[in-house]
C-alpha cells in the first residue's frame, strides 16, 4: 500500500488534505505554513505548482500562482520545496501542477525527481484518463499516486473510467465550476457523492468550495476526506500571523470532521 | 510521393499524429463527448445541413468572390496573385462561417447561452451577430488590452445584444480571454455552449472549426480552377489560432502540387521575443486543452506575446498546423509588425481594398513571394478580413513612423 492509500486505512478517520501554492507569498512561507496545517490535523499536503494560464482555477489560487511566479518559483524549485519538506513532516506530499509544466520538464525526469524527493503523488486537472496513460506508466514506475478528479457532470462511463485509473484516493470535485471558497455547497452534493460511492470503493476526497468546519463536516459524512485549498491561502495572505492562524483553521476543521 | 493521400485526421480522440487530443478538466469532458457526438449527428442530418448553406449563402453572402488582383500583380511584376474574399463576408471576415455552424449547433443542443472569447474581436461580433439571429444569450470574454486597441468592436458587440466581459488576469488579452470563457463554460457548462473561435481547444473543436472554415478552401479551389484552369501553385493564410489558414489549406491538403504557406506574426522580431510565431519560434507543449507548439519560458510557463494584430496576439496554434508543419505539407513564416503595415498600405493603394491587419501579413509575404516567381505562377491568398477595425491602431503606428 502506498503512503497516501495508508492514510485511509484506519477505519472511522476521516483524511484532511490542505492545498497551499509554494512560494506564495514566498518560499519561507511555505516551509513555516505547511508543519503548522500537519500540527493542526492535516494528513496529507497538496503542493501546487504555479502555473501562467489556471483554467480550473479561481481568483485566490490565480492570484497566488501569480504571486509565485513573480517571486521566479518553478516546478524544479517545487520539488526542492517538497524534499525540504518531506524531512520535516511526516505525511504523504502531493503535487499539483497543470500538465505543460510537467510536460516541459520532461515526464520521466519529473516523476524521477519528484519521487526522490519524497513526493507520493500526483494531481494533474487538465488530465483526463484518456491522456494519462503516458503518466501512469511513468508514475507506477516511480512509485508516485497519480489521482484523477470526477465531477457531478461525470457520466457514469467515466466514473468508472476514473475509478479504475485512479491511485491512492479519487478527487471529486464537488460542484460545476473553478476552486475557491463557496459560502454554500451545491444541493445535489450527496447525491453526486452517493452515485460515486454505488461505483467504487476506492477512497474518496472531495475538493473545490469547502471553507468552513460545517461544510466539512457535511462532506465527510459520505466521502472520505476534505480538500481545503483557497480558504488557507486566504488565511496565509491576510494574517500577521499565517502559520498559527492557519493551524488553528485547520484545527477547527480537524474537529468538526473526526479526531486526530 | 506527391500522390500521397493524407489520412482524414483527427483520430477518434483528436489526436493529429502527436498533436492535438483533449486535456481539459473532468468537468468539460462529458460536455466535449456531447458537442462531438452532436456534431457528427449533424453532419449527417440533410436539416441541418440545408439549413447552414441558406444562411451561409443568405446571411452571410456566400459564396465570397476571387478576384484577381491585376494592379498588384503588375506592381509585384512576377506571380499572379488572387485574393478569397472573405472580408466581404457579414461582420467583415471570415469568423461568420464557424458561428453560424456553431450557432445552429447550439440551438440543436438545447442550449441557450452561448459564451465565446475574442481577440481583435471579429469572433466576438460575429458570434454576437449569430446569437442576436438565433436569439441566445451571449456573454463575450475579452482581454482589456484588447478592448482598448478595439473599441469599435465592442461597441458593436454590445449594439448587437452581447455582453462583453473585460478580463483583466494574464496579459489581458486572447489567451486570458479563452481562460475566462472556459472557467465560464465549467461554471454553466449544462446551460451553456463555448463558442470557440478557431481551430484550437480540446477535440472536437479543431476539427469541427475546421470543416466549418473549409467552405473557404472548397469556394476557392472551385474558383481558382474556374479562373485559371488549374490549382494555384501557392495558398497563402496569416495563422494566429489559424482557422482562416486551416479552413483555406485542408481543402487543398490531397492537391500536393499546391504549396501551403502560413504567414504567422513575428511581431517586433522573432530575436526579439516579441511575437506570436509559435511555429516559426516555438516548442511542443499543452495548451488550452490541446497539444501542440506553444510559445513558453523555461520552466513551461505560456509567454506573453506580441503583434500589433490583436488576432495573431496568440501563444498557441491549432494542432493540425503543427501536424502541416512536423509532417512538411505546409511551411510557416513570419512577417513583422512593419512588414504587416507596409502589406496593408500596399493592398489599400494598388487595389482600393483596405485589409485587417492579420491578413496584411500574409498580403506582404505573397507580395514578396510573387516578385521572385515568373508570371506563368498563381498565388492564392485568404484576405480573411477588412480593415476597418485597426484604422486607429494604424494611424498610431503610422504617426510614429512618420
Amino acid at each position: 500500500m502506498s503512503r497516501i492509500g495508508a492514510v485511509f486505512a484506519t477505519p472511522q478517520h476521516k483524511a484532511l488534505i490542505a492545498y497551499v501554492t509554494v512560494g506564495y507569498p514566498s518560499i519561507e512561507a511555505t516551509l513555516q505554513v505547511v508543519p503548522a496545517l500537519v500540527e493542526g490535523g492535516c494528513d496529507m499536503i497538496e503542493l501546487g505548482i504555479p502555473f501562467s494560464d489556471p483554467l480550473s482555477d479561481g481568483t485566490t489560487i490565480q492570484r497566488a500562482s501569480l504571486g509565485a511566479l513573480q517571486q521566479g518559483v518553478t516546478p524544479k524549485l517545487c520539488i526542492e520545496v517538497a524534499h525540504k519538506l518531506h524531512q520535516m513532516v511526516d505525511v504523504p506530499l502531493i503535487l499539483m501542477s497543470y500538465f505543460n509544466p510537467l510536460l516541459h520538464y520532461g515526464l520521466e525526469a519529473f516523476c524521477a525527481a519528484s519521487s526522490e524527493g519524497g513526493v507520493d503523488g500526483l494531481i494533474i486537472p487538465d488530465l483526463p484518463p484518456e491522456e494519462g496513460v503516458e503518466l501512469e506508466r511513468l508514475t507506477e514506475r516511480y512509485q508516485l499516486d497519480l489521482i484523477y478528479l470526477i465531477t457531478p457532470t461525470s457520466t457514469e462511463e467515466r466514473l468508472r473510467l476514473v475509478a479504475a485509473r485512479s491511485r491512492g484516493f479519487i478527487y471529486a470535485v464537488s460542484l460545476r465550476g473553478i476552486t475557491g471558497a463557496r459560502e454554500t455547497l451545491p444541493a445535489d452534493l450527496e447525491s453526486f457523492l452517493a452515485r460515486v460511492r454505488d461505483i467504487t470503493s476506492q477512497p474518496l476526497c472531495v475538493g473545490f468550495g469547502i471553507a468552513t468546519p460545517e461544510q466539512a463536516r457535511r462532506v465527510v459524512n459520505i466521502a472520505d476526506g476534505v480538500i481545503i485549498g483557497s480558504r488557507i491561502i486566504e488565511i496565509v495572505e491576510t494574517s500577521q500571523q499565517p502559520a498559527s492562524a492557519a493551524q488553528a483553521f485547520i484545527e477547527q476543521i480537524r474537529n468538526a470532521i473526526s479526531p486526530h | 510521393m506527391a500522390d500521397k493521400i493524407l489520412a482524414p485526421l483527427p483520430d477518434g480522440l483528436g489526436h493529429f499524429g502527436k498533436f492535438g487530443g483533449r486535456f481539459a478538466p473532468e468537468t468539460l469532458m462529458s460536455a466535449l463527448e456531447d458537442l462531438e457526438k452532436s456534431y457528427r449527428e449533424a453532419q449527417r442530418d440533410a436539416v441541418f445541413q440545408q439549413r447552414l448553406a441558406e444562411l451561409l449563402r443568405d446571411f452571410v453572402g456566400r459564396p465570397t468572390p476571387l478576384y484577381f488582383a491585376a494592379k498588384l500583380t503588375k506592381y509585384c511584376d512576377g506571380a499572379r496573385i488572387y485574393l478569397k474574399r472573405e472580408d466581404l463576408a457579414h461582420t467583415g471576415a471570415h469568423k461568420i462561417n464557424n458561428t453560424v455552424g456553431q450557432g445552429l449547433l447550439a440551438e440543436r443542443m438545447g442550449k441557450t447561452r452561448v459564451v465565446a472569447e475574442t481577440g481583435a474581436g471579429q469572433h466576438g461580433v460575429a458570434t454576437a451577430t449569430v446569437c442576436a439571429m438565433l436569439g441566445q444569450e451571449c456573454v463575450v470574454y475579452m482581454g482589456e488590452e484588447d478592448i482598448q486597441r478595439q473599441s469599435l468592436n465592442v461597441f458593436r458587440m454590445r449594439l448587437l445584444g452581447a455582453e462583453v466581459r473585460p478580463v483583466s488576469s494574464g496579459s489581458r488579452t486572447l489567451k486570458d480571454a479563452i481562460n475566462e470563457a472556459i472557467r465560464d463554460w465549467v461554471t454553466n457548462v449544462d446551460s451553456t455552449h463555448y463558442l470557440l473561435g478557431s481551430v484550437v481547444g480540446p477535440h472536437p473543436y479543431p476539427m469541427m472549426v475546421r470543416n466549418f472554415q473549409s467552405v473557404i478552401g472548397m469556394e476557392a479551389r472551385q474558383q481558382t480552377i474556374e479562373a485559371t484552369g488549374r490549382l494555384p501553385d501557392y495558398a497563402i493564410a496569416c495563422v494566429g489560432g489559424g482557422s482562416n489558414a486551416m479552413g483555406l489549406f485542408h481543402p487543398l491538403a490531397n492537391d500536393h502540387e499546391v504549396q501551403l504557406i502560413g504567414v504567422e506574426a513575428a511581431g517586433l522580431g522573432l530575436d526579439t521575443g516579441k511575437h506570436g510565431a509559435s511555429l516559426a519560434a516555438g516548442s511542443i507543449g499543452v495548451l488550452h486543452g490541446t497539444k501542440s507548439y506553444i510559445l513558453q519560458d523555461e520552466a513551461g510557463q505560456i509567454r506573453q506575446t506580441h503583434s500589433i494584430s490583436a488576432g495573431l496576439d496568440y501563444p498557441g496554434v491549432g494542432p493540425e498546423h503543427s501536424y502541416y508543419k512536423e509532417s512538411g505539407r505546409a511551411s510557416y513564416v513570419a512577417v513583422t509588425d512593419d512588414e504587416a503595415l507596409e502589406g496593408f498600405q500596399l493592398l489599400s493603394r494598388q487595389e482600393g481594398i483596405i485589409p485587417a491587419l492579420e491578413p496584411a501579413h500574409a498580403i506582404y509575404y505573397a507580395a514578396t513571394l510573387a516578385r521572385q516567381l515568373s508570371k506563368d505562377h498563381t498565388i492564392l491568398v485568404n484576405l480573411s478580413g477588412r480593415g476597418d477595425k485597426d484604422m486607429h491602431i494604424v494611424v498610431e503606428a503610422l504617426r510614429v513612423q512618420l
